[in-house]
């Protein structure tokens, strides 16, 4: 068992990182922290995932979220996809190996990678509106935020979602208030069967071999970590037992990367490099500034499109399509 | 369960049937995933459907719903064949070599004594030979063809690989496999834990699915064993505890009888509950049985129970039938017999079988008294919800009493688990609105209805007025004194009876444990299994020291087991015939020659002699039961029965519908569906979804986003053969009524050949209603039968019969 | 009742695995004190802390309810949040989908708040007082069993037994609540009576 982190201990203890951690800032140039906080990671072992959605709930609860009452669509999601209000979601993929013929009832948590180069912050054009601490936590900061959509374009696992109600971008914190305060994420504390652990990044690499011996032993032959260098390796990773094929996981990207295009746009020369590069996007982004956030035009989302690429496909939208990702 | 959630880190293969802890207990699922993550233990899930449970299985194997019992004996009689016994084990401590009646037979599905007016056996040569010093006669080298292996291994011979394929829809490699698995848990190194659920109890023989079990763990010699056992999973979160406190139409508290009719007077009740030992120097436990009564009467009665008046028994009622369960409970309601009806903390408009039968008796009710916490359907019965709850308000004459009751999180008070741990918790919030204790109600229902005897005079009041009340507000007795109460205490000084100058109990002391129990009215004890859970030295539920040393799973330091904080039961069967562990690395407890000691309470009196007393010590045999003599009304072994409603007929037995001695009430009969009838060609069951409680979650807003809305489950040849579209809208109907629910078309469940038939199963998940946050839909009992098992009556959800088409949906 | 001190305990004895999770290994010492503009405050800060056991199934995990006021010292409790207790032995902290959303059965629209009365024919509830509601359900006792309570079967044994109103118990209760209602319904030589262990 790994154990647990101890219960909280109340008052809290002072946040143990904020600011003065800052690693990147959109669209800013910031000094980096003289010395690197030790990275944190959250662990996702699809091979013991229930499917339970303890992870959903605990979310939810901590996060004071409310989603929509949906409907079934004939599958086990709800909702159907991630949403402003729903950080992380259970997808269910039934898949026949066919190797065995036998079914496999693939089960895999989504939400934010928290990705060590995250494509969704060096897409952002608002300043400060998405920040990364040196311990790897890719954290959102509403007040900055345009609500312009870049962030989920630039995101190689389309996670970031625009709220209808703030016109801002969500999505999971890996719960920087808890982290801060000694605790691990909410989904992390509920998950029954620690299929999702979380620690020292370092930690769980040597979790998640403890866990490949044991599905090797079982026969899962390429059992493996996804944590994938093309994002300069990530701070959710997920153990899987068919590692040599990711997207079978209701689509996790085989090889997620940023598009060379977002990734030679950094810092203060954002805006010039747009120019330079005659994407009219830079354009569409000065724009939000002036006019705010609830004016995104087409031309616009086309533009920003056209910043990434390389992304994995977004979950289907039609439900009858979920069900089996099979070959 | 015999065993505890922790334990399970201990074995080496979790056998799931009957149940699907992935699902239904996520959290003490975690422990198989230790067992398998530490120990290299393997999963086998067995079920109809490819499940949560399967999804992180080794193993799976499928299986029709309501054919356990043919799989079970199946791997008996593979164990037996490639002799994948625990000899030492099975000779020692289990009734094989017991030698049995010669009148005893089975045949055509049927054991001796059948009666079909009755449906009803006469079960008096179920029983063993004894002899003339009044023991059991056994035969130590299994040759008698009357000792109990011998008959099991003929019984269980008809069960072979090909026609567990037949009735199951198994395929054979499959079983074949599952069998193998199991049976290397025979040897002494080896330990299986089953884990079960309503998947095994609710069938019209339920309790026999469990009897195989326990059987094949006795011949793997897995009872007792760390990391064994068979284990219940249990349902909601105190239920354990409410049957312990015996409430329940037959049971006083600790699972002590109602007297019957026939006995008229304390001395004949006695009379059968002697338990004299059937073998030499056995401890037959329930040889304290008149102890445990007698406390109970005495904090039932108090003072009004004397010796003179044999203890109050007069007071308490004598039943004239098995029992009055639910079921018959709603029958007699139905019957215009019923006027007045509690409900608290249930829904059993949604909770019982055939839901219109349900609101038509309820309707005849005059006065429904309903305590919840939240809104339920049965509290709302007479209200009309269109397709959902059809109902006429105007002519339905029942008046409805709704009372508002605290929930868990604003009150104190302890749990029982599945592992028998009281777990003592705090009251956290303040009520909402004007929401009282349960207990304060219950109290303010007795002093008023004590007040009206007293001042009116009436029926009977004795039991009423007399009842032992000693709470310091009568108007709401708090937990603390509950608690001791149940527990025990000395009402005088209490002597040792060897040595009657020797004080062993000051009177108003709390009792330390159940021995000191008396049955001559000196001590008081409502629940004699919990004592030793509140003694002098306090509250022993809200011990928190979760120190384990040895690593063992055991955790005794918190809270506190029943019985005598004991971890394991019958822990004495992990050691060997000399009292040493038969796996030294999984040791519990263990003989040093004068007394036992270990990781656990042993199960046994310290002192007592490996070689002498048997493990069982609650049996008079001092043994485990293979074949459980006259004890099980439907037989000593189980037998494979079809459900009462059933795509094929019994195979092993053609001419026996459903279990041959299940009650089913006339006009049920007329609402099963005949066996392979046309009309009605799918085989339906119902099931939970970890998403949902209940009823109770659906009023939940989180759990109602994440499974919002009523679903069924079927195989993608089903829906193609019935054009039935994934997350399209789908009727299903049975004899009894119909529902209307998206489909979920999936691999999961497969279409299953059964005596050359196909047959397609329709999963049918139970959480909806017409209140709460979740979408209006149909609870799953619109769907199922009114029948019960055999011998404790809990309704054959698992198994009935079913049509679907595609469909537009309810319209409102 | 130690809660630091089992903690340790606990932590010691269950240390068997490969890695083991420090908050000094995070990298989070005393000298990192920092700002915490930028993240969210940890909003348990100034609540209640209660042991309890989750309501539903009987795993019985162990939980904490955090609370705005403390019943101990009287004040009036509102329950903010419901997490997984670390030191409890069966759950170690974690908790199902049902569990970790416990907050909001307890603040459910579908609590009930008050006693209420459906009478005969009509559509709907109307709101009465605990002493009606209590005093309706006595007199209809009464009365009920005082008619049809049965002293002496056909035979002239004695039954006392009293057939006509049943009483089916819960399944979430204390163990204590339920000695309570076993005492009072049985005093009444009540036979329907049962509870939810088969459903």
């Amino acid at each position: 068992m790994f154990p647990p982190i101890p219960n909280p201990t109340l008052p809290p203890p002072e946040p143990k990182f904020g600011e003065k951690d800052i690693m990147r800032r959109s669209a800013s140039n910031v000094t980096p922290p003289a010395e690197r906080l030790t990275e944190v990671a959250k662990l996702i072992d699809v091979t013991k995932c229930i499917g339970c959605k303890a992870c959903q709930a605990a979310c939810l609860e901590w996060n004071n979220l409310t989603e929509e009452v949906g409907f079934n669509h004939g599958v086990y999601e709800n909702p159907m996809d991630l949403t402003p209000d729903t950080f992380t979601l259970m997808r269910f993929t039934e898949w026949v190996n066919p190797e065995t013929e036998n079914l496999e009832w693939l089960i895999r948590k989504d939400g934010c990678m928290h990705c060590e180069d995250p494509g969704c912050l060096k897409a952002c054009p608002s300043p400060g509106a998405i920040v990364q601490y040196s311990n790897g936590i890719v954290d959102f900061q509403h007040e900055n935020c345009i609500g312009c959509g870049y962030c989920i374009k630039g995101c190689p696992f389309d996670i970031p979602r625009i709220s209808k109600v703030d016109h801002t971008a969500y999505k999971c914190t890996l719960c920087s208030d808890r982290v801060a305060v000694g605790q691990g994420p909410a989904c992390q504390k509920a998950c029954p069967t620690q299929a999702i652990v979380f620690g020292t990044k370092d930690e769980m690499k040597d979790w998640a071999d403890f866990r490949i011996k044991d599905l090797k032993s079982r026969g899962f032959e390429n059992a493996g970590l996804y944590d994938p260098q093309g994002v300069g390796g990530t701070h959710v990773m997920y153990v899987l037992h068919h590692a040599d094929k990711p997207s079978i996981y209701a689509g996790l990207p085989d090889n997620p990367r940023i598009s060379p295009i977002v990734e030679t746009w950094k810092g203060v020369t954002k805006y010039l490099g747009l120019a330079v590069m005659g994407f009219a996007a830079a354009a569409g982004a000065l724009h939000y500034f002036v006019a705010g956030p609830n004016k995104v035009t087409e031309e616009d989302e086309e533009n920003a499109e056209k910043l990434t690429e390389g992304k994995a496909p977004p979950p289907p939208a039609d439900p009858t399509q979920s069900q089996g990702h099979a070959p | 369960m015999t065993n505890s959630w922790t334990d399970i880190k201990n074995t080496d293969l979790v056998i799931i049937m009957g149940g699907n802890a992935a699902e239904a207990h996520p959290c003490g699922f975690k422990w198989v995933t230790e067992a398998k993550a530490n120990r290299g233990a393997k999963l086998i899930v067995v079920d109809p459907r490819y499940n949560r449970s399967a999804a992180v299985a080794d193993f799976y194997a499928p299986i029709r719903q309501g054919s356990d019992i043919a799989f079970l004996l199946g791997v008996i009689n593979q164990c037996i064949q490639n002799d994948k016994v625990q000899w030492d084990y099975v000779k020692a401590f289990t009734n094989a070599t017991y030698l049995v009646k010669d009148g005893f037979a089975y045949s055509d599905g049927l054991f001796t004594g059948y009666d079909e007016s009755k449906r009803d056996y006469n079960r008096d040569e179920w029983e063993y030979q004894i002899g003339e010093d009044g023991y059991v006669l056994t035969d130590d080298t299994l040759t008698n063809p009357r000792c109990v292996w011998n008959l099991l291994k003929q019984h269980v011979a008809v069960y072979t690989p090909e026609m567990v394929e037949r009735i199951c829809g198994t395929p054979k490699d499959k079983f074949l496999k599952v069998a193998q698995m199991m049976g290397e848990c025979s040897a002494p190194d080896k330990v299986m834990t089953s884990m079960y659920a309503l998947g095994w109890t609710q069938h019209s023989k339920g309790a026999q699915n469990i009897r195989c079990m326990a059987m094949i763990q006795l011949i793997l010699g897995n009872v007792g064993m760390r990391g064994g056992g068979v284990n219940a999973l249990r349902g909601h979160s105190n239920i354990q505890g409410l049957t312990d406190i015996g409430l329940m139409s037959n049971l006083i508290p600790g699972y002590l009888n109602i007297p019957t009719d026939k006995e008229t007077d304390f001395a004949t009740y006695m009379s059968t509950r002697a338990f004299k030992p059937l073998r030499p120097n056995q401890m037959s436990y329930w040889q304290n049985y008149k102890k445990f009564f007698v406390s109970f009467m005495k904090s039932m009665y108090g003072p009004a129970a004397t010796p003179e008046n044999d203890w109050a028994y007069d007071y308490l009622p004598k039943l004239d039938v098995s029992g009055y369960d639910v079921l018959r409970a709603f029958e007699m309601m139905k019957q215009g017999k019923m006027n007045l009806y509690f409900c608290q903390g249930f829904n059993p408009l949604q909770a019982f079988p055939n839901k219109a039968k349900l609101a038509e008796a309820l309707g005849k009710l005059k006065l429904l008294v309903i305590m919840d916490p939240l809104e339920t359907e049965t509290a709302r019965f007479w209200e009309d919800h269109g397709v959902f709850n059809k109902a006429d308000p105007s002519a339905v004459k029942t008046e409805v009493i709704q009372l508002p009751t605290t929930c868990f999180a604003e009150d104190e008070g302890a749990l029982v688990n599945s592992g028998r741990w009281l777990q003592w918790h705090w009251a956290a919030g303040t009520p909402p609105g004007e929401a009282k204790h349960d207990a304060w109600i219950m109290a303010q229902i007795h002093l008023r209805l004590k007040e009206l005897y007293r001042t009116e005079g009436g029926t009977f009041p004795d039991p009423i007025v007399n009842l032992n009340w000693p709470y310091a507000d009568p108007g709401e007795p708090t937990p603390e004194e509950l608690a001791k109460e149940m527990n025990g205490s000395a009402l005088v000084d209490v002597f040792d009876p060897n040595d009657p100058t020797k004080k062993v109990l000051e009177a108003g002391k709390q009792l330390s444990g159940f021995g000191q129990m008396r049955d001559d009215g000196t001590t008081a004890g409502g629940c004699w299994i919990f004592s030793g859970s509140w003694t002098e030295a306090g509250n022993m539920m809200a011990r928190r020291d979760n120190s384990d040393p040895g690593d063992t799973g055991a955790f005794l330091k918190w809270s506190f087991a029943w019985p005598a904080n004991r971890r394991i039961l019958y822990n004495r069967a992990s050691c060997d015939l000399d009292g040493k562990p038969w796996d030294s690395s999984r040791k519990l407890i263990e003989w040093d020659g004068a007394k036992w000691s270990g990781y656990d309470v042993p199960d046994i009196a310290p002192t007592a002699n490996p070689r002498d007393v048997g493990p069982f010590i609650m049996n008079p045999e001092g043994s485990g039961r293979l074949f459980v003599r006259k004890m099980m009304r439907d037989g000593p072994f189980p037998a494979h029965y079809e459900p009462f409603e059933s795509p094929v007929a019994n195979v092993v037995a053609p001419k026996v519908r459903g279990n041959p001695v299940a009650r089913v009430f006339p006009d049920d009969w007329k609402q099963f569906a005949d066996i392979g009838d046309p009309a009605f060609p799918y085989a339906g069951t119902s099931y939970r979804l970890t998403e949902h409680f209940h009823y109770w979650t659906k009023n939940n807003h989180v759990n109602a986003v994440l499974q919002p809305e009523q679903f069924v489950e079927i195989s993608e040849e089903l829906a193609k053969e019935k054009g039935i579209t994934l997350g399209g809208w789908v009727r299903v109907w049975s004899k009894r009524g119909e529902i209307y629910a998206k489909a979920v078309v999936t691999k999961r469940i497969k279409p299953m050949t059964i005596d050359g038939k196909t047959v397609h199963i329709v999963g049918v998940p139970i959480h909806w209603g017409f209140v709460g946050a979740a979408r209006k839909g149909f609870p799953a009992n619109v769907l199922t039968p009114f029948v019960g098992d055999a011998n404790i009556e809990t309704p054959e959800f698992k198994a009935f019969m079913v049509n679907i088409e595609p469909s537009t949906g309810p319209v409102a | 009742m130690n809660m630091e001190l089992s903690r340790r305990a606990f932590l010691r004895t269950s240390g068997a695995g490969l890695a083991g999770t420090t908050l000094g290994a995070m990298g989070f010492g005393e000298a990192e004190a920092a700002t915490a503009a930028y993240i969210k405050p940890f909003h348990l800060a100034n609540t209640t802390e209660t042991r309890n056991t989750c309501t539903y199934c009987s795993v019985a995990c162990g939980i904490i309810i955090y609370s705005k006021g403390d019943l101990k010292k009287g004040e009036k409790a509102e329950i903010v949040h419901i997490e997984g207790d670390a030191d409890h032995p069966t759950n170690r902290g974690t908790l199902c989908p049902k569990g970790a959303a416990l907050r909001d059965i307890v603040h459910s629209a579908q609590r009930l708040q008050y006693p209420m009365l459906r009478k005969a024919g009509s559509d709907s509830f109307e709101r009465i007082s605990w002493d009606v509601a209590l005093d309706k359900i006595a007199r209809a006792m009464k009365d009920d069993r005082d008619a049809n309570f049965i002293a002496k079967n056909a035979d002239g044994t004695t039954v006392n037994r009293w057939l006509s109103t049943g009483f089916l118990a819960a399944s979430a209760t204390t163990n204590e609540t339920a000695f309570a209602t076993y005492k009072v319904v049985r005093s009444t030589g009540m036979l329907a009576f049962d509870n939810q262990a088969r459903v």
